[in-house]
């Protein structure tokens, strides 16, 4: 009986990660919020390309010194363009409305997609765009199709091509690849860390707590190991006279 | 002058005790509740799922302090809590574990009770106080997941909600007097929110004094099902009873060390637990303009969830889902076996009590599955058919197979074995 109860637990808990996957196709975007260069490349990177348009409204600029390992006058000096206090959301200028006319559709708040989409699906999508001519903006993402956002890294990475295959007598795209003669300043390999720099930035833009949660964690599972074996000495010694 | 009441004997406690029965309760409920001394690991369940609900209390109440019940505000408030509130996260995730962990225990609860025949006479209102806690709960949870006001919680809540819609007649009425408007809105957010904290806590809480009232009443079963009431020493004490203070306090201590280093690597290592317990479109709010691609239910309802896909017709699979439930407050009653524990029953209800707990697990499964997926050759809609018979055919079986005198038991002891 015991070892049915201890299997049914275990398997409840070992069952749950397979239930959850999906995505089978995504790229592994290996995000480890614990490594603090990666995130400072990431909060630059990100500051730079992508809050023109994307804001990450729930997420104030004073949770950043304490993620990224760097003081608050180095975040105001390298991440904040315009007026600003430290409590202040990271908002941006552009309105939605104007955005919807431009790009068709508002780009949207970045805080919580690495929760919503998923970390992996962020890094994908960003290694998924395409030159596409056909496109009303010039660009397109094999991951989500005529997505309304541009190649906004290519100044990075180059202007990718897809690359087709036949399925069942229509052509797909099936990946996308930087011709020799459009690449950019960054290698594929750079291309990769890059845009896993900022995966890993916008995993802890949507739980600034989850490193220091795991730290935390070890010293309270650390803490009632403790505590669980002397209750059971306790639990074995009150015990002694029954069994 | 001179008072009639003489000085009351034993410092505070005596003074307490000649006004409340302050000893006289610990006494009767815990120092001198004689609890059967072969309790196994399935004994831990019911101490857990009393912390359990403390715990939802207490992070519960933190929770409110912090949290705006409006639709404008409500998920700007949760992420508030999570990132700017001290300790938010902490309070957030103990909260949103604890309702998971809390099913969880609950289950397991329940499945020692269909082991070991703890609704059989003379517990049958254990029982059924016990199922409408269940009810309750799943009123409880389901109220509390609209409140983080994601998409999920928004998509959820319309799906189940339209279900009351399906009853022919009065249902559309009905959907609309729960919803309190046309579509789910802040109006049914804020009637959630009160159900959520206030009035189901309080029904809660009042059901659990009953629960364990009833059962101290009757007293606890045990393992080999027997009654140890009828075996006394000369001082009137079961022989096979040991006071459940101190020694089944310590022993719970021991097993809610266990439990919390299940519990605290959820909240500290997978507070997502990969999409199960905080699913990912929730962490986009409530649009109603966008339903999302996949509506599933938290793990703790896609059983359910799957007996109602399984039928083809709407009203037909509400009923189905609502049997599905009703059925367990007829246990004590369809089950006309004589003896109580799966140890000395018949090899036909340890079969088919396997089964159930399986059929149990596979439709929670399939519940988190898209309808059309397909397994080994199957869809996930005639798996769980295939398992919906089962679920219900084992009501069935156990009736038949105890009410005609099938059933061949082994000897009970007449003492409790270990």
């Amino acid at each position: 009986m015991r070892n049915i109860a201890l299997g049914l637990i275990l398997g409840f808990f070992s069952g749950v990660s397979l239930a959850a996957g999906g995505g089978g196709d995504l790229m592994d975007a290996k995000v480890d919020v614990s490594d603090q260069s990666s995130l400072q490349r990431g909060a630059k990177l990100f500051a730079n390309n992508c809050m023109g348009c994307h804001s990450a409204e729930y997420v104030r600029w004073n949770a950043l010194p304490e993620g990224l390992g760097v003081p608050m006058e180095t975040v105001e000096a390298s991440l904040v363009y315009g007026s600003y206090t430290p409590g202040d959301k990271m908002n941006i200028a552009m309105r939605g409305s104007e955005a919807s006319d431009w790009f068709g559709a508002e780009p949207p708040d970045l805080s919580l997609t690495a929760r919503s989409r998923g970390a992996d699906w962020v890094y994908t999508y960003l290694n998924s765009f395409y030159r596409d001519p056909d496109a009303s903006i010039g660009w397109n993402n094999t991951l989500l199709e005529n997505s309304s956002m541009p190649h906004v890294l290519w100044r990075l990475q180059g202007v990718p091509e897809a690359q087709y295959e036949e399925v069942g007598g229509e052509l797909q795209t099936a990946g996308i690849s930087v011709p020799d003669s459009q690449r950019g300043p960054l290698s594929e390999s750079e291309y990769h860390q890059a845009t896993r720099d900022i995966t890993n930035y916008m995993a802890f833009l949507a739980e600034p707590i989850r490193a220091k949660r795991q730290q935390i964690g070890m010293w309270v599972i650390g803490f009632l190991v403790i505590f669980t074996g002397l209750a059971y000495l306790m639990k074995r010694e009150y015990w002694r006279d029954i069994h | 002058m001179s008072d009639a009441t003489p000085k009351a004997e034993g410092g505070l406690l005596g003074w307490v005790d000649a006004r409340f029965p302050l000893t006289k309760m610990w006494n009767e409920h815990i120092a001198e509740y004689y609890a059967p001394k072969n309790f196994n690991i399935w004994y831990y369940f019911g101490s857990l799922a009393l912390f359990v609900l403390v715990n939802q209390l207490l992070t519960g109440i933190w929770l409110t302090m912090n949290y705006n019940p409006s639709a404008d505000g409500a998920f700007a408030s949760v992420e508030y809590i999570m990132r700017d509130v001290e300790w938010g996260w902490l309070i957030r995730y103990m909260h949103s574990t604890g309702a998971s962990a809390f099913f969880v225990v609950v289950y397991l609860h329940m499945f020692r009770a269909l082991l070991y025949g703890s609704y059989q006479k003379p517990r049958e209102l254990i029982w059924i106080f016990g199922m409408i806690i269940y009810l309750m709960l799943m009123a409880e949870a389901f109220m509390g997941y609209l409140l983080p006001w994601g998409q999920m919680s928004y998509w959820g809540a319309q799906v189940i909600i339209s279900l009351f819609g399906a009853i022919p007649g009065v249902g559309e009425q009905l959907a609309l007097w729960i919803r309190g408007d046309f579509n789910i809105s802040g109006v049914t957010l804020n009637r959630f929110f009160a159900l959520h904290v206030v009035a189901l806590p309080l029904a809660l809480v009042g059901l659990v004094v009953f629960h364990i009232l009833a059962l101290h009443e009757v007293g606890s079963n045990n393992p080999d099902g027997v009654n140890i009431k009828e075996h006394k020493d000369k001082s009137g004490k079961p022989k096979d009873g040991i006071p459940f203070h101190p020694y089944y306090t310590v022993k719970d201590t021991f097993g809610l060390g266990v439990f919390l280093i299940f519990f605290s690597a959820v909240v500290f290592f997978a507070p997502e637990m990969g999409g199960m317990f905080l699913e990912p479109p929730n962490f986009e709010p409530a649009n109603p303009l966008q339903t999302p691609e996949h509506i599933a239910p938290v793990w703790y309802f896609t059983a359910f969830y799957s007996i109602l896909r399984a039928i083809p017709d709407k009203f037909g699979g509400v009923l189905a889902m609502g049997s599905a439930i009703f059925l367990l407050f007829l246990l004590p009653w369809i089950d006309r076996g004589r003896v109580r524990s799966v140890r000395y029953r018949g090899l036909g209800h340890k079969v088919a009590l396997g089964l159930f707990a399986a059929a149990f697990v596979a439709l929670s499964y399939l519940g988190l599955q898209a309808p059309s997926d397909l397994i080994l050759g199957l869809t996930v809609t005639a798996w769980a058919q295939i398992w919906t018979v089962v679920y219900f055919g084992f009501f069935a079986f156990l009736f038949a197979y105890t009410a005609f005198g099938f059933e061949r038991t082994k000897p009970v002891p007449e003492r409790v074995t270990d």
